[in-house]
């Protein structure tokens, strides 16, 4: 069985995002950028399902910047086979990242397309959902366990109240949460070899994508600051504010 | 404007989720819901009574008893051509469901809306809430998940809509439900409670975490709540992660102990009326949100507080 793994190639966890002054969106320009967090558990999972013997190979996609090469590099050094790089300087909404990924995954046949549930950037949490209504397949999103059996995957979410377990009938589509592993570092060797793994390039117009957005950016402002209150000198003076709240 | 409103259930009663949406979809026209469920009469009569609703939709059928997403999400798509607008709560129920009715109408969905500011624009937040857009749908039909704490909840007693049973196309058969465990308590639910207690990393164990946070919680009748360290580290369960990737909370009084206040913490919480912290580090980040501070060691101070209540 053949995994598909998108990744997106994002701002890095750490940096704090500045809206630009001018109010269009968020200053990237000497930005550290690195592969979405959700990303990377995706890649992870597909990699230990490899190693168990689940799957065969797994190919990593992204769509962005000819700089979400090193996105793509990042993945075949964790062990991805291979890397497929569709090409664009534009900013791609999730539905047409659904509809490319659903063209691709009509050339490869994935049993298993394996997502992070949303990006850190645009947090829209869409793309997993539409590519399987697109390719009419079953989805288990917010995956806290994957287990491969056959031609089925059992799929255990991270719900509102508590865990919820579906079986898929493959090919399916997970979308992964917080804990559904804890991705591994590339090691040198490993980084090294990556550069020699097979990386095509292709653009969104190879497979009869239209990328025009369907949603309007009118601004991007920075959201309203809490101010911070006062400091009680100890427990008995904060019994008190707290009674005064009516609370207890 | 018509807007289909996704009614969160669980085949008994409508879920508080739902009452938030509503309201925002009272913003852009007349209120439609859609029960899915299986047996879920008692569902469609309660939300026959929330006030300003129309038209209620019943598909009761034992496919969507689970509310599989590959079994809703066409039926909602059916039920668009009649409508001008999806909404659906920003729960895992309706983040599972509402992208795949979008796909279905080619529709690009607007995520989390925080207000209404026109027939087809929406704020929603970007960058786990460092940025919000403003932005406006050049699409035909709407597709839209409402962030619960963003918009005030509708009555649920004043209206009657009419109920009306529809069938969809049933079963998909790619999917199907094995179990759930979901956690029964005698506690407010995190995302409606009035009051929440959330612990942090520095509580060092399950056994801390319990002993030290419940008996407050307890005293107060509040949820408790957790940030991603503690729940990473196996303190509590996952459904009780407050954060941009856990649950977004607004209560009256939120209390953050030994929670330092990263970002991602932060974004989920601090639309609370009233932020509470008590922490050892007098420089935690947590203190720059808060409106009540306390720099002292939770092992002493909590219990001490709690005794004091």
């Amino acid at each position: 069985m053949k995994i598909l793994v998108p990744v997106k190639r994002v701002i890095d966890y750490n940096v704090k995002p500045r809206v630009k002054a001018d109010g269009t969106g968020v200053d990237l320009a000497n930005v550290k950028m690195s592969m979405n967090p959700f990303d990377e558990i995706a890649v992870e999972e597909a990699i230990r399902l490899k190693e168990k013997g689940a799957a065969t190979e797994i190919v990593a996609v992204s769509i962005g910047p000819a700089k979400a090469q090193e996105t793509l590099r990042t993945a075949l050094a964790m062990g991805a086979d291979r890397a497929i790089l569709i090409e664009t300087d534009e900013e791609v909404e999730p539905l047409a990242v659904a509809k490319i990924l659903k063209a691709i995954a009509d050339e490869e046949q994935p049993g298993l397309v394996i997502l992070g549930k949303q990006s850190i950037s645009d947090d829209s949490n869409q793309t997993g959902q539409m590519l399987a209504a697109l390719m009419g397949r079953p989805q288990g999103t917010f995956a806290n366990t994957v287990e491969v059996d056959g031609d089925s995957v059992t799929v255990k979410r991270e719900v509102d109240g508590g865990l919820q377990t579906v079986k898929l009938a493959t090919p399916a589509i997970v979308t992964t949460d917080l804990r559904l592993n804890e991705p591994r570092y590339a090691s040198l060797p490993n980084i090294m070899k990556a550069k020699q793994k097979p990386l095509a390039t292709k653009t969104a117009a190879d497979y009869g994508v239209d990328l025009t957005p369907r949603l309007k950016t009118i601004k991007v402002a920075e959201p309203p600051v809490r101010q911070a209150g006062e400091k009680v000198a100890d427990v008995a003076a904060l019994v008190e504010k707290v009674k005064a709240l009516g609370i207890a | 404007m018509k807007t289909l409103v996704l009614v969160e259930h669980d085949n008994t009663k409508v879920a508080d989720a739902t009452l938030a949406v509503v309201t925002a979809a009272g913003k852009l026209g007349e209120v439609h819901l859609l029960v899915a469920g299986h047996n879920c009469g008692s569902v469609a009569e309660a939300a026959a009574k929330i006030a300003g609703v129309g038209k209620v939709h019943v598909a009761d059928d034992a496919a969507y008893a689970n509310g599989l997403a590959e079994n809703v999400a066409p039926l909602a798509a059916a039920l668009m051509a009649d409508h001008d607008a999806f909404l659906a709560p920003a729960t895992t129920q309706g983040k599972n469901v509402a992208p795949r009715v979008a796909a279905h109408l080619d529709v690009m969905q607007v995520s989390e809306i925080l207000s209404v500011e026109g027939p087809k624009t929406f704020t929603r937040p970007i960058y786990a809430g460092n940025a919000i857009a403003t932005v406006e749908s050049t699409d035909d039909k709407l597709v839209i998940t409402v962030r619960g704490t963003a918009f005030e909840k509708a009555a649920t007693e004043g209206g009657s809509g009419t109920i009306e049973a529809v069938t969809g196309p049933g079963d998909a058969g790619t999917s199907s439900f094995v179990s759930s465990e979901i956690a029964k308590s005698e506690r407010p639910e995190l995302t409606s409670a009035k009051v929440i207690v959330s612990g942090g990393r520095a509580l060092k164990d399950a056994e801390t975490f319990e002993s030290t946070i419940t008996p407050l919680a307890d005293k107060l009748g509040a949820a408790i709540g957790a940030s991603r360290a503690a729940v990473d580290a196996g303190y509590v369960p996952n459904d009780y992660q407050v954060g941009q990737t856990g649950k977004i909370v607004a209560p009256e009084v939120y209390f953050a102990i030994g929670i330092s206040g990263a970002i991602q913490h932060l974004a989920g919480m601090k639309d609370s009326k009233v932020i509470i912290a008590i922490n050892k580090d007098e420089d935690a980040p947590i203190f720059q949100v808060a409106d009540i501070g306390l720099v002292a060691d939770l092992y002493t101070a909590v219990p001490e507080l709690t005794n004091a209540l």
